[in-house]
């Protein structure tokens, strides 16, 4: 699209505070609801059920169906004038019993919208009500997280529903040795994959929360399946206070204080881990080391073999990398270890910027990458119209972010290493690998290919030979 | 035949053959609060006239409907040249931005989404200030020829005024600034059409009308996904009738203020657009025809029906030709796939009954048969018609989720399903074929050339080879010994 006339919006004034907060113009982020609807489908026979309008349900999981290409089923009460008046009692109620008889699920995962919470619907009394019902079935454990759309993204919402899970469900036996809790943020079915693959080759049991790497990537039916099968049953999520560690993946998330992990520490007194997204070479180093320093082995020959071809490959295309500008968006964390990465390559990161706005975005970057140049602009709250304002000034080489940023990359005339969600130009998205050794290597490739590529399409020779 | 499956605890999966599909509906039940709205096609007793439709969807059931202001939103949205601002949290205005086909022949602003962003703090204290502050900047640096201001859930409970906010910012900057009724939960997704509606129409009126000429029509409720409008606008043309406005597809504000010049609206999405038509015969005395542009039979109606209205011989003759024509070019290509369609059978879920109409139809003229026919906002006598319109048996259903759609694909053992990205990985997921009939598509359905396009999609999902492999599906070939 072009809207070429679009510029930044107001300046931010002290602190970070906008003086005088401008519209947003084609949004770098979601709403707090579908990151919660994305962490509750990694829990095995889980339905996500929002407390609110029927569109939230509808947008989200049309949302979320175009990037990941699998059923999606959530819920909603779906209210009405009387509900938003009244309060939405009869209906959450009706909701919940009704998905209960229909999708016989072990767990309902519910998570507000705005409407509910501007409404102030006191959830907690409303489910013990819905508890205490005689004629409602109750087979399905209930688990409530606050997520209204006027506070956070999407990644908010995520990390707000894991830990509304570990909250309500985890007990703890005062022992620890039970399988690591590793908590890995808003990443890709192919990177939980990954990770599971990693912990496997340490030989580190593992409780992934959430693990949607088969319910939103699974095969195909051969019988109807209501609730998709995979997921981190919810068993494992109860022993999560018998954890023998936990690790939790994401810097800006690390500023957090109240986080799953950091509730399995206060309540259960299980060690935690507070890492960055693995991306890139250092940043899967501090993974690897932490297992390392968990298992008391050495790291595994494949994990090993695979970070030798990272750097093998780095090396090898590095002339092609060397000084390139890039434009980097996204969600806070998936920035923060996509510019490690990119300042590990040699490329240049000239903007990066997120539509979150954790208030340490910009600090935490720095801290994460001390080599990234003053120079370097670094927005949080971001739209795309001001990341296309700052781009195009920047003199960009290539963008890396989601497929939001295809028109920008258009008008530019520059290429999009697509990563991060949603992808909904392309098949596959959701098989993306970022994470480990491995996703260093793919990232590597697409980087380098796409650069490629445009010098071979700009050249007027256009040698086959390169 | 026994299809193994595994059923993990709780028994969350089960097992279904196409051959056992009499045991399905034990499998999968349809909530009681559901069962008035579901019939058959030639049912004697049943639910059958009293089928219950038009009403708030249950709590719980997983509508494939959206609410109010997707209703406002995908009605409003092809006008290119206005701006078109969502007061609210960022959601709505995050997932409605440029997903839809509706393409613009010139500005392109309609493609971007702008929203207030509203804030714990707006929430706490009003939206109001933000909202006109957005507006008058956006107005700036935009230049559009209107805006429209769509409400959000939230914009009513907490009390902003947003009718004296577009009024305030219209007589500041001299265009019209319109605001559009369309909280989410106030009402169903036609609710929204018709606070659409209520929009367009302050705007009708406000132009000028000298040389408009006495054959001459607005095309209503084509919303021009991939040119749609453009190609059906083009045969209206051939016949020498003159279209004043398309509302809303490629739509501009100037043609929408003098559309009253016009002396006929054609409703194609009848839906949406009835409200607007039944408004401009009440005030302008423009009289309306209900048409639809989808399949050849219906494409065909809907010129002649104008020629008929405008009772011109001439015209008809004209119509005529453009049929001739056009089936002449796209007849002897659709004969291709129909040879290889005929006898499939297929589910058909859409929006609105008139596309679903115009479905049936073309499935037939396919040589293919409906089995499962259904509408997120139908109403009783749009389901009369499609009881008697379809085979006897065929499943008829209204405001359906993803659970009653799988049984129902199951129990009818489908090879196409009709729908939208809701309804795409339910038949993926089942060795179904699917064509995307929704406003996210970029292929053109319409017209004449729209359907030899339909044939062509229908034909590509349906005769693909990938079938062989899924597991249902083989399952099914291996059972019936390999005929397909």
């Amino acid at each position: 699209m072009n809207c070429t006339t679009c510029k930044p919006t107001v300046g931010e004034g002290e602190n970070g505070r906008e003086k005088f907060p401008g519209p947003t113009t084609n949004a770098c982020k979601l709403c707090t609801p579908l990151g919660a609807c994305l962490a509750y489908k990694g829990i095995a026979g889980t339905v996500p059920f929002l407390h609110g309008s029927q569109g939230c349900a509808t947008y989200i999981r049309r949302y979320l169906i175009s990037h990941f290409r699998e059923p999606m089923d959530i819920a909603a009460s779906n209210f009405a004038e009387h509900s938003a008046v009244f309060g939405g009692r009869d209906v959450l109620h009706t909701g919940l019993a009704n998905v209960a008889t229909q999708y016989s699920p072990e767990l309902i995962g519910v998570a507000t919208t705005c409407l509910s919470e501007t409404i102030g619907e006191n959830m907690p009394q409303l489910l013990r009500e819905y508890r205490e019902r005689k004629d409602v079935p109750h087979d399905a454990a209930l688990v409530q997280v606050s997520t209204p759309s006027f506070k956070g993204t999407h990644v908010d919402g995520y990390h707000t529903a894991v830990r509304g899970l570990t909250e309500t469900l985890a007990t703890g036996t005062g022992e620890h040795n039970g399988p690591v809790a590793l908590f890995p943020g808003f990443v890709s079915a192919e990177d939980l994959r990954h990770l599971k693959e990693v912990f496997a080759a340490y030989e580190a049991p593992l409780t992934l929360v959430p693990d949607y790497s088969e319910t939103m990537d699974g095969g195909s039916w051969a019988a109807y399946e209501r609730i998709p099968t995979g997921g981190t049953p919810v068993g494992d999520v109860r022993a999560l206070g018998s954890a023998r560690a936990a690790i939790e993946c994401g810097r800006v998330l690390a500023g957090e204080s109240r986080t799953a992990g950091t509730l399995l520490g206060k309540n259960f007194s299980v060690p935690l881990h507070r890492l960055g997204l693995p991306i890139g070479l250092r940043e899967t180093d501090q993974l690897t080391a932490v297992l390392g320093a968990l298992t008391g082995r050495e790291m595994p020959k494949e994990v090993a073999a695979a970070r030798g071809r990272l750097i093998d490959a780095m090396v090898d295309g590095h002339k092609y990398v060397f000084g390139q500008r890039a434009v980097v968006y996204g969600d806070e964390d998936l920035v923060i270890g996509l510019v490690s990465f990119l300042c590990e390559i040699g490329v240049t990161p000239v903007l990066c910027a997120s539509g979150g706005r954790s208030r340490r975005f910009e600090k935490t970057l720095r801290a994460a990458v001390p080599e990234l140049p003053a120079e370097t602009v670094i927005r949080e709250g971001a739209d795309f119209a001001s990341i296309g304002a700052e781009a195009e000034t920047l003199k960009a080489d290539l963008l890396l972010g989601n497929s939001k940023g295809y028109s920008l990359a258009r008008r530019l005339e520059i290429p999009l290493v697509r990563c991060g969600f949603p992808i909904h130009d392309r098949i596959g998205g959701h098989r993306l690998l970022h994470l480990g050794y491995r996703g260093a290597l793919g990232l590597y490739d697409l980087v380098v290919n796409a650069l490629l590529e445009r010098k071979q399409d700009t050249s007027s020779i256009g040698y086959a030979y390169l | 035949m026994n299809t193994t499956s595994t059923v993990p605890a709780g028994g969350r999966s089960y097992e279904t053959t196409a051959l056992q599909s009499s045991s399905l509906s034990a499998v999968i039940e349809v909530l009681p609060g559901r069962a008035s709205s579901i019939s058959l096609a030639g049912e004697v007793g049943g639910v059958g006239a009293a089928m219950v439709c038009d009403k708030h969807s249950l709590a719980g059931s997983v509508t494939q409907r959206a609410c109010v202001f997707c209703g406002s939103r995908v009605v409003l949205y092809p006008i290119a040249d206005a701006l078109h601002v969502v007061h609210g949290p960022i959601g709505c205005a995050a997932y409605t931005w440029d997903i839809r086909g509706a393409q613009s022949s010139g500005p392109q602003l309609h493609r971007n989404s702008f929203s207030t962003d509203l804030q714990e703090l707006d929430v706490i204290f009003g939206g109001e200030k933000k909202l006109e502050r957005a507006l008058m900047e956006l107005i700036d640096r935009h230049e559009p020829k209107a805006a429209f201001v769509y409400s959000t859930c939230i914009v009513g409970v907490i009390g902003d005024d947003v009718g004296a906010v577009c009024k305030r910012v219209a007589a500041a900057k001299g265009i019209p600034v319109l605001s559009v009724a369309s909280e989410g939960f106030k009402g169903t997704k036609k609710d929204g059409y018709r606070a659409a509606c209520e929009a367009v129409y302050t705007l009708i009126g406000t132009g000028q009308i000298s040389g408009i000429g006495p054959l001459s029509i607005n095309l209503l409720g084509d919303f021009n996904i991939a040119g749609e409008t453009w190609i059906v606008r083009e045969y209206f043309e051939r016949m020498g009738i003159e279209v004043v406005a398309t509302i809303t597809g490629d739509g501009r504000v100037d043609d929408i203020r003098r559309c009253h010049g016009a002396k006929l609206n054609l409703v194609q999405c009848a839906g949406s657009m009835t409200h607007l038509a039944k408004k401009m015969k009440e005030e302008h005395g423009i009289p309306f025809l209900k048409v639809s542009f989808f399949g050849f039979e219906d494409m065909a109606a809907a010129l002649y029906d104008t020629a008929k209205h405008f009772a011109d011989e001439a015209l008809m003759e004209k119509a005529k030709v453009v049929v001739h024509d056009e089936l002449s070019r796209f007849y002897p290509q659709l004969r291709v796939y129909k040879e290889k369609l005929i006898g499939k059978k297929a589910a058909i879920y859409v929006g609105g009954a008139f596309k679903a109409f115009s479905l049936v139809r073309a499935l037939r003229t396919l040589g293919m048969t409906t089995a499962l026919v259904g509408t997120q906002t139908g109403d009783k006598e749009d389901y009369a018609q499609l009881r008697e319109m379809c085979d006897p048996g065929t499943v008829i259903v209204d405001d359906s989720n993803p659970l009653e759609l799988a049984k129902f694909c199951l129990e009818k053992d489908v090879d196409l399903f009709i729908g939208g990205v809701k309804e795409r990985p339910i038949a993926y997921k089942l060795g179904i074929g699917f064509c995307d009939h929704n406003h996210e598509r970029k292929e053109a359905l319409a017209g004449f050339v729209g359907m030899f396009n339909f044939a062509r999609e229908v034909h590509a999902s349906c005769c693909s080879p990938v079938w062989n492999y899924v597991p249902r599906r083989a399952a099914r070939t291996a059972a019936i010994g390999g005929a397909r």
